[in-house]
């Protein structure tokens, strides 16, 4: 038997964008334990943190697809249907984006030149950094659904996206200063390990572009 | 004498029967929201229900009562044959009951209300004459089905808009739950106390002046609010809740006034469709006794148990079931939109019933809940359904009418 008064409330879609910018910010995150076993050239522990990446980033499609699947043309929300499926499709991509910088490091067993590790491993923690303060701010959509998107609430999700925004500048800076010092080291190195280093670094530097793009998109929701 | 006992013997079995189903879905559906938004457990809400909806039925339920009994029939056109009266609303009973019995099995957003309705101008129209069906009446009560759904929405739109101005959009929201939401107590007993005392205590014999009526239900809706004020300001903080969904505490704040909205919405429910069950019920005993149609006798108390019994027992056997249904499906109806919802549409039933008009009360939540939704407050909303309760709107009446003028048929040519 169903009941209409049940019908009426759609499912919503608020729990699983949490979970599913949990999940993508997790993945990005083993992308630290992955290029720090890279580092040490521990191609175990790379591996086993490429599986975990891979892992992660099927069960935040299966989040996605869930949520595409409970979000019908017919229902009436606060915020526009194609809104949240664009946040949604951002926040998937920071997942794909980790998954496709391991894959190309993994596949061709692509060593960072020692000098300059520390400045990747840095750039690297960074790029997470933006991913975490993603999820920071998408956490926010339940007290932003419960407070209208209006007021202190709508203030507090400026600000975290504010910080999101100046953690993706640094990013740039570092990636930027990354890609000066592997210039200078070029020359040295193979040439085809060196086109692949640039697209890595150009890789990473996009999981915080997705992140920030992500805040653009909560943007959007509060600005309506 | 036989066939009198017949008559009431008949009328009471359906009546139950009827009171049976409106206890398993309306009554349910009433419950659910305070349910799903955990501020009630499933035992604490037929605990309310079974309470006030009595109290509803008993003190301000009266007037939608007489309208159901004498309302939508011209009697004066049954002086010679009262026992047509008899046959009509023993059929309008049944029909209404089977009607439902299909509807809920199907899920059809069907109303008890517009089956009665239905089922009673069916008889009427058909079975007596278009004369004796009061159009103008039946009129008003159908148009009463659109506009009450609009008001209820209408007031849950301001009345949610009010909760973020006030609380939910500010810096401080959990001290100004504290302070606001006595305010929204005071505002969902007053209406349910006044409408009771302006039309209730006719019954109980009470005569006081329009002043002093106002005082009483001032009075009594101040006490409420200080009392949940009290309660209120035992609630403490906890940091660990709060830190994972920042309104945690605040919406067990509105947890407690949602109590006393659930309260209002069984209230407002028995004084408007209980009669659905008792006003078929009371015609049939007061012609069965008097054999004439124009008593003007009360209707007896027992009656009104019987309703009240019969709703009980539907909420005990079915109802949980719906409850718990429903239930699990609006786990995002938090307290703080779900009393914006309940407050409207119970204020909006409980003037219907003071002037006597059915409505429908699940579709009048329904209605509130979408005013809800406007407003910002509801994570999604199907509007697919609202397409079916227009349906559902078309198909009642001629279904319900047309089942009612087969039992009535059957009636006349069987019973005494």
């Amino acid at each position: 038997m169903s009941n209409f008064v049940a019908g009426v409330f759609g499912s919503s879609p608020v729990g699983r964008l949490e979970e599913h910018a949990n999940l993508v910010h997790k993945c990005a995150r083993t992308l630290t334990d992955f290029f720090a076993a890279v580092s040490e050239l521990d191609w175990d522990a790379a591996q086993q943190a490429r599986d975990q990446i891979t892992s992660l980033e099927n069960e935040a499609d299966e989040v996605k697809k869930q949520i595409r699947k409970h979000l019908p043309r017919s229902l009436f929300m606060p915020v526009p249907r194609q809104d949240l499926l664009e946040l949604l499709l951002v926040q998937d991509k920071i997942a794909n984006r980790s998954k496709d910088v391991s894959g190309i490091v993994i596949g061709r067993r692509l060593e960072i030149p020692p000098p300059l590790i520390a400045s990747f491993l840095d750039f690297v923690s960074r790029c997470v950094d933006a991913t975490k303060q993603a999820r920071k701010s998408v956490r926010e959509l339940d007290e932003l659904y419960t407070s209208g998107f209006r007021g202190a609430e709508a203030d507090l999700v400026i600000e975290m996206i504010e910080k999101l925004d100046s953690i993706e500048t640094e990013t740039d800076d570092l990636e930027a200063q990354l890609r000066s010092e592997l210039f200078l080291l070029e020359k040295d190195l193979n040439p085809v390990d060196v086109i692949f280093l640039y697209q890595t670094i150009g890789k990473l530097g996009e999981v915080a572009d997705m992140a920030e793009r992500v805040g653009r998109r909560l943007e959007l929701l509060l600005a309506r | 004498m036989d066939a009198v006992l017949i008559y009431i013997g008949l009328a009471a079995i359906f009546g139950i029967f009827m009171a049976w189903g409106i206890g398993a879905n309306d009554v349910a559906n009433a419950m659910a929201t305070s349910v799903g938004s955990k501020a009630l457990t499933i035992k604490q809400a037929i605990l309310v229900a079974a309470i006030f909806e009595f109290l509803g039925a008993v003190l301000a339920g009266g007037e939608v009562t007489s309208t159901i009994r004498k309302g939508i029939v011209d009697t004066s056109l049954l002086d010679s044959q009262p026992e047509l009266l008899i046959y009509g609303m023993l059929a309008a009973l049944l029909s209404a009951g089977t009607w439902l019995l299909i509807a809920s099995a199907k899920g059809w957003p069907v109303s008890t209300t517009h089956s009665i309705v239905g089922a009673i101008v069916g008889f009427a129209a058909v079975g007596i004459g278009m004369d004796a069906v009061q159009w103008g009446k039946v009129g008003g009560i159908v148009a009463s089905w659109v506009i009450s759904p609009l008001t209820a929405g209408f007031i849950a739109f301001l009345i949610y808009n009010s909760v973020i101005s006030l609380i939910l959009s500010r810096e401080d929201p959990l001290a100004r739950a504290r302070r606001y939401v006595p305010v929204y107590i005071f505002l969902a007993a007053f209406t349910k106390t006044l409408v009771t005392i302006l039309k209730g205590l006719k019954h109980v014999g009470l005569t006081l002046s329009i002043q002093q009526r106002y005082l009483l239900a001032g009075g009594i809706a101040v006490a409420i609010s200080i009392g949940g004020a009290l309660y209120i300001r035992r609630i403490q903080p906890d940091p660990k809740a709060d830190k994972k969904q920042h309104f945690h505490t605040v919406e067990r704040v509105f947890a407690v006034l949602m109590v006393v909205t659930a309260c209002g919405m069984a209230f407002a429910h028995g004084s408007n469709d209980v009669a659905n069950a008792i006003g078929p019920l009371a015609a049939v005993i007061a012609v069965a006794q008097s054999g004439v149609v124009a008593a003007k006798s009360a209707t007896p108390i027992w009656v009104l148990l019987l309703g009240g019994v019969g709703i009980v027992i539907g909420l005990a056997t079915y109802g949980v079931r719906v409850i718990a249904t429903v239930g699990e499906k609006i786990t995002h109806l938090t307290p703080s939109r779900g009393f914006a919802a309940e407050l409207a549409a119970a204020t909006t039933i409980v003037i219907a019933s003071g002037t006597g008009i059915p409505i429908s009360t699940t579709h009048t939540l329904v209605g509130a809940v979408l005013g809800v939704g406007l407003a910002r407050g509801i994570d999604a909303i199907d509007l697919g359904v609202v397409k079916r309760i227009f349906v559902s709107w078309v198909v009642t009446i001629p279904a319900g009418a047309v089942l009612a003028i087969l039992f009535f048929t059957i009636f006349r040519y069987t019973l005494p």
